[in-house]
């Protein structure tokens, strides 16, 4: 058994015929329901849910609070690497795209660390582009050990691996793993990914899995909103959850929903998600998975994110740079994946968290070797 | 009743409502529920304490009065939380640990074979060992005697809110302990409270139903006030139930006194 056999299943299943019958009595008895089945969830999803955002906002913050307390976890980002070698149209490290490429040493990358540090992130997710070359493993796995020396908690967002290899990054003291699916439209997918290993749909999908049988305390998946059709996508996504949560009782899965924002290459949506839209994405996935992480990052604007605190939201990141290099040395924010558009500083939004009436948790976990 | 306090590892509390420090929207509130609740004893999860002291210290604001019990929130082995309860010791949170082996994330089901495990270690140790567990007759009493100094069954799964769903079983540990019998996880409201002290729980540990309450600092005196009205209840020896009327006033009463002059 894969996912891949669910993502087949549904490929036969006319969602748009689905979404289109959904009436306000399907969406006020999903609303009423304790633990929602696939139909519930898509039915929140259609655009007859739109019309009851409130009731959705009202349970969405009330599950919150019971599983979660009013509290908001916060992590980082650091970007050690942008070689990639891949062609993704719409990602800044695309192989072609000219941008100065950079791989962090051991040493420019403790830099990085004391810079964190000092903002008292206790919660990093480390990061680089899609090139085992200019990343190896045993680069990684010397980064992980590194890094742990000075934060609580390492997640990674990189190139899928095996279980194997996720094993060796696990041991050496990564507790997380976050992987996009991106799209979980196959067509769409080919269409995206022109080249490089990522081409290969099934083993990013397979990854998140990967991840959870190798011991990853936390397993973070989403789509990147915009790609393939949005409603679709939040669909398989939330499926994609449900089918890890029921399969691996020892990891927490997590969900995030990035929307596409700008960067070199001036990819354009296809599909792109409108505030509204996006709001009502995050509130059905709070409702099918009470218990997951929701995670918003700064690719969201500032005033858009402190509102979301009360919708269900559980952990953003702050202060993020998404260039290599560029919390040590700003100058280095030019080799950036994206454009953030949440511009402040891990104090600032530790600040707005408090005026919301939540508290930020910079240490929520710590691995004890 | 007067005196009625309750002897853990040597500590006598008078307040048989523990609470705890997780989910608290701004840790500054934690004091201002200890006053209201007069909770003498605090669970914190070791994991969320910057023993590097970078960010704000949670145990900067639990008053030195308060017992703190450090838990092993995050272990999913004997193993480790051990280690957590020694680094807890070594960091100064003193000898109290509650053990809490976790291994699911669904439903948060403790461990009980890790737990006893654990359990058996630092009671070896010298910890003062309070063990999150299912309730479970048999475990409880291997718990005895690997030296547990009381036992924490849960009466829902932690943070459910759903009350004494246990109950039939946390009534045997009740019935059966010679440590006391601390309900812990579920209770989401004040009448849960008095329930479990009707029945005659030792104390209960009550987190989530106050620190997401609108209003913590109230919450926490109303579980005050109910672990009170239970435990009062208990000493006073509630009468029986039954499942037909029984008059106030019997019919046949006047029988009595004629009988006694017979």
């Amino acid at each position: 058994m894969s996912f891949i056999d669910v993502v087949e299943q549904y490929e036969d299943f006319d969602v748009d015929g689905f979404l289109g019958q959904v009436t306000d009595r399907d969406v006020e008895r999903a609303l009423a329901k304790e633990k929602m089945e696939p139909m519930d969830f898509l039915a929140l999803l259609s655009p007859t849910a739109a019309g009851h955002l409130e009731p959705m906002a009202q349970k969405a913050r009330r599950l919150t609070v019971q599983y979660f307390g009013r509290t908001i976890q916060l992590f980082i980002p650091l970007y050690i690497s942008n070689y990639c070698s891949n062609q993704c149209l719409y990602c800044g490290f695309n192989r072609t795209h000219a941008i100065e490429r950079k791989t962090l040493t051991l040493e420019e990358i403790e830099c990085e660390a004391q810079a964190i540090a000092s903002t008292g992130m206790q919660h990093l997710l480390l990061l680089t582009g899609e090139s085992l070359q200019a990343t190896p493993m045993d680069y990684l796995e010397a980064a992980v050990r590194l890094l742990k020396r000075y934060f609580a908690s390492v997640s990674i967002e990189i190139f899928p691996l095996d279980k194997a290899d996720y094993r060796r990054l696990k041991t050496a003291g990564a507790d997380g793993l976050t992987l996009y699916q991106e799209t979980y439209d196959r067509s769409v997918y080919r269409q995206v990914h022109l080249a490089g290993r990522k081409a290969d749909y099934r083993n990013r999908l397979d990854a998140p899995e990967r991840g959870a049988r190798a011991g990853f305390r936390a397993v973070n998946i989403g789509p990147l909103v915009g790609l393939g059709e949005k409603r679709h996508d939040v669909f398989m996504c939330g499926l994609h959850a449900r089918y890890l949560d029921d399969r691996f009782l020892e990891t927490e899965i997590g969900l995030s929903l990035p929307r596409i924002n700008p960067a070199e290459g001036g990819y354009q949506p296809a599909h792109p998600a409108d505030d509204r839209a996006f709001v009502q994405f995050l509130l059905a996935l709070r409702l099918f998975m009470p218990r997951s992480a929701l995670t918003v990052s700064t690719r969201e604007r500032a005033g858009f994110r402190d509102r979301l605190i009360h919708l269900g939201v559980t952990r953003l990141s702050a202060g993020s740079c998404t260039g290599v290099g560029g919390y040590a040395r700003p100058a280095e924010r030019k080799t950036a994946q994206f454009e953030i558009s949440d511009q402040r500083s891990v104090a600032q939004v530790a600040q707005a968290i408090a005026a919301q009436g939540y508290q930020p948790v910079y240490k929520d976990w710590d691995l004890i070797a | 009743m007067e005196n009625d306090t309750l002897t853990i590892g040597g500590l006598e509390f008078t307040s048989r409502l523990f609470t705890g420090t997780g989910k608290f929207a701004d840790d500054r509130r934690i004091a201002d529920m200890l006053a209201a609740s007069g909770s003498q004893l605090i669970t914190v999860a070791l994991r969320r304490i910057d023993l590097g002291g970078k960010s704000h210290n949670i145990l900067d604001f639990i008053p030195k009065s308060v017992t703190l019990l450090p838990n092993t929130s995050g272990a999913r082995t004997a193993a480790e939380a051990v280690r957590i309860a020694r680094i807890a010791r070594e960091a100064g949170c003193g000898p109290f640990i509650k053990i809490e082996v976790i291994t699911d994330t669904k439903y948060l089901m403790p461990d009980n074979y890790e737990t006893l495990a654990a359990t058996e270690t630092l009671a070896r140790e010298g910890f003062v060992v309070l063990p999150y567990v299912l309730p479970d007759l048999p475990l409880a009493k291997r718990l005895e005697d690997a030296g547990a100094a009381a036992v924490m069954p849960l009466g829902a799964p932690i943070g459910s809110n759903r009350g004494l769903e246990t109950a039939p079983l946390i009534a045997l540990l009740i019935e059966n302990c010679r440590v006391p019998v601390v309900v812990d996880a579920g209770i989401g409201r004040p009448s849960h409270a008095a329930a479990a002290m009707e029945m005659g729980a030792d104390a209960v540990l009550v987190n989530t139903a106050i620190a997401t309450a609108e209003y913590p600092v109230a919450m926490g005196r109303a579980f005050s006030l109910a672990v009170e009205a239970g435990r009062m209840a208990y000493l006073a020896k509630m009468a029986e139930e039954s499942r037909t009327a029984q008059a106030s006033s019997p019919l046949t009463g006047f029988l009595d006194p004629i009988e006694d002059i017979v």
